[in-house]
């Protein structure tokens, strides 16, 4: 690998640490459920380098390999995302101020 | 570069913004549920962007996998109950990490000996971690679920083991640098990294389950991370460094929470120190459920402590429905959350919504303590340590210096408890024994609904 692109890589990888690292500290604990299983669907991505190990077709193996890799990232992201909304759906404001007996 | 890979580059950078901003989404529960939906269309740019790339020959694997694994994703995201979040949640770092190891594998084995040293490493590290993570998270899932004891299975020496066995690991890591080649080194060290996930998780407590699960999870998102490095692709650092550092900055809240360092969650078999020094002092006072109740229906204010005793009672809809009844009547209801109540960060609030409580009136630790001494009862539910006053008033105590809520500065504090049992760190609480404390025992479920009626009398 040329040095540019591992620099490149890095640079990469520095700056997503710091933005991770400023975006992610601003979540608050009430919502720390949801930001684990969201964090999982996202990084459910590694699904873009299981297709292509997949559909690739160098070998049988490695496209067993890729498949079963696909089922497990498509789970991730699938199941994530789904329980990721189904668990934001339910946070919410008081929808009616509850009237307060004054006596 | 044709117009193909063009359009997928351009998906994968618009994926990694969406990303960004979907999980900046997140910083407010009101814009939560717009940034994943963000997410969610940054994550179908980036696999149009990938379908149609040149490498991709044939359909048939691909088309199969991503239907087996949406129908199973679905299932799993649409019937898994709210209070089993933490073994899901385990179970997904296992899902995640072994796509990351398959895709590692399948890598060397097509190009092995071809691998620069950049490469090797960092295919090694995805491989490493990817596999040590599956096996983890197996055992994690299997302790949540209840399918093993959730008590620290340990053994004499078991820390010189697992260093060692950590150490052959890294011997392996360090040859394959020099002799990518070497594929028994490569199969070596998958099996031995396997093997080592088991046996890291294994002496871990259920109750430190929240820090286990907060690592697992930034190591899964490593793994992926690494995997980008290997394939050269910047969606994917991009997107694992995100899950990675996020499962990091929650460990080290969890930790904090526990005043503990991670070094101790993981080597010191926490729990399975027996406490026989403190001797319990003095008598637990029972209270009945109707002077409970009287308490409850006069007070100004009432804060309730949930636990994950509440949460295996799945008693959170009747606390709501008591809430309901004495905001009725009048009092000020709120709900003090400790950062490690329950099995995974943020457990509680989760469980809480869903029985519709507001999240206005969810606490945090912060900002209840100072509330403490102007509340008239408060109502501990299935929660030991994070209310024990040991933590703060004796240095001694094994878990002194962890923040607390301090339940015990109320004017009354009633404890909901299955029996007269210690707390799972088989600590003596001594909460218990003060003159404010009742003690309401049964299972929580139980008395809170007969709590439910009383108030209404009342």
């Amino acid at each position: 690998m040329p040095a540019e692109t591992l620099i490149a890589t890095f640079y990469v990888l520095i700056l997503a640490a710091f933005l991770g690292y400023q975006v992610i500290s601003r979540v608050p604990s009430l919502l720390h459920t949801p930001l684990m299983s969201a964090t999982n669907a996202i990084s459910g991505i590694s699904l873009v380098g299981s297709l292509v190990t997949a559909g690739a077709h160098h070998t049988i193996v490695s496209a067993v390999l890729g498949f079963l890799a696909v089922t497990c990232s498509t789970i991730n992201v699938v199941g994530g995302f789904v329980i990721t909304d189904r668990m934001l759906k339910m946070f919410r404001k008081r929808e009616t101020p509850v009237a307060r007996k004054e006596d | 570069m044709d117009v193909r890979s063009v359009f997928t580059e351009v998906s994968y950078l618009f994926a990694s913004i969406l990303f960004i901003l979907g999980l900046r989404g997140l910083s407010h529960p009101d814009t939560a549920r717009r940034g994943m939906h963000l997410a969610e269309f940054g994550m179908l740019l980036a696999i149009l962007g990938t379908l149609v790339n040149r490498e991709i020959v044939s359909y048939e694997w691909i088309i199969a996998g991503l239907l087996i694994g949406s129908t199973i994703g679905l299932a799993m995201g649409l019937w898994v109950p709210m209070t089993a979040m933490p073994q899901r949640t385990a179970l997904s770092h296992a899902f995640g990490a072994l796509a990351a190891s398959l895709v590692g594998i399948s890598e060397y084995y097509l190009h092995g000996a071809g691998l620069g040293q950049f490469k090797m490493s960092a295919l090694s590290f995805e491989v490493l971690l990817g596999s040590l993570t599956t096996t983890g998270s197996l055992v994690a899932f299997a302790k949540l679920q209840g399918l093993m004891p959730g008590s620290p299975l340990t053994y004499k020496g078991q820390n010189i083991f697992n260093l060692s066995l950590l150490a052959v690991t890294i011997i392996c890591f360090v040859c394959l640098l020099f002799f990518p080649g070497a594929s028994v080194l490569f199969y070596l060290m998958l099996i031995l990294a396997f093997t080592f996930g088991v046996l890291l998780v294994l002496p871990i407590g259920a109750a430190d389950m929240p820090v286990v699960i907060a690592l697992l999870n930034s190591y899964a998102g490593l793994a992926a991370a690494a995997t980008g490095m290997v394939i050269g692709n910047n969606v994917l650092i991009i997107a694992g460094t995100l899950d990675g550092g996020s499962g990091f900055i929650l460990s080290i809240v969890m930790c904090k929470a526990m005043n503990r360092s991670i070094t101790n969650v993981l080597f010191g078999a926490f729990g399975s120190v027996s406490e026989t020094t403190q001797a319990s002092e003095g008598q637990m006072r029972e209270i009945g459920l109707d002077d409970v109740a009287v308490q409850l229906a006069y007070a100004r204010q009432a804060v309730f402590v949930p636990g994950y005793g509440m949460a295996t009672a799945q008693a959170q809809h009747v606390l709501r429905e008591l809430a309901d009844a004495l905001e009725d009547r009048g009092v000020t209801v709120k709900y003090a959350i400790h950062p490690v109540a329950g099995r995974m960060p943020g457990h509680m609030n989760v469980l809480l919504a869903e029985a519709s409580v507001p999240y206005s009136q969810l606490q945090e630790l912060e900002v209840i303590n100072p509330e403490f001494p102007s509340t008239d009862v408060a109502v501990v539910i299935g929660a030991n340590d994070v209310v024990n006053p040991d933590a703060r008033d004796n240095p001694t105590s094994i878990i002194a210096g962890m923040p607390i809520l301090e339940v015990d500065r109320a004017k009354m504090v009633v404890v909901l408890k299955r029996g007269q049992g210690k707390g799972f760190s088989g600590l003596v609480n001594p909460l218990f024994f003060k003159p404010n404390c009742g003690m309401l025992y049964g299972d929580a479920k139980e008395s809170l609904t007969n709590l439910v009626q009383a108030v209404h009398n009342a």
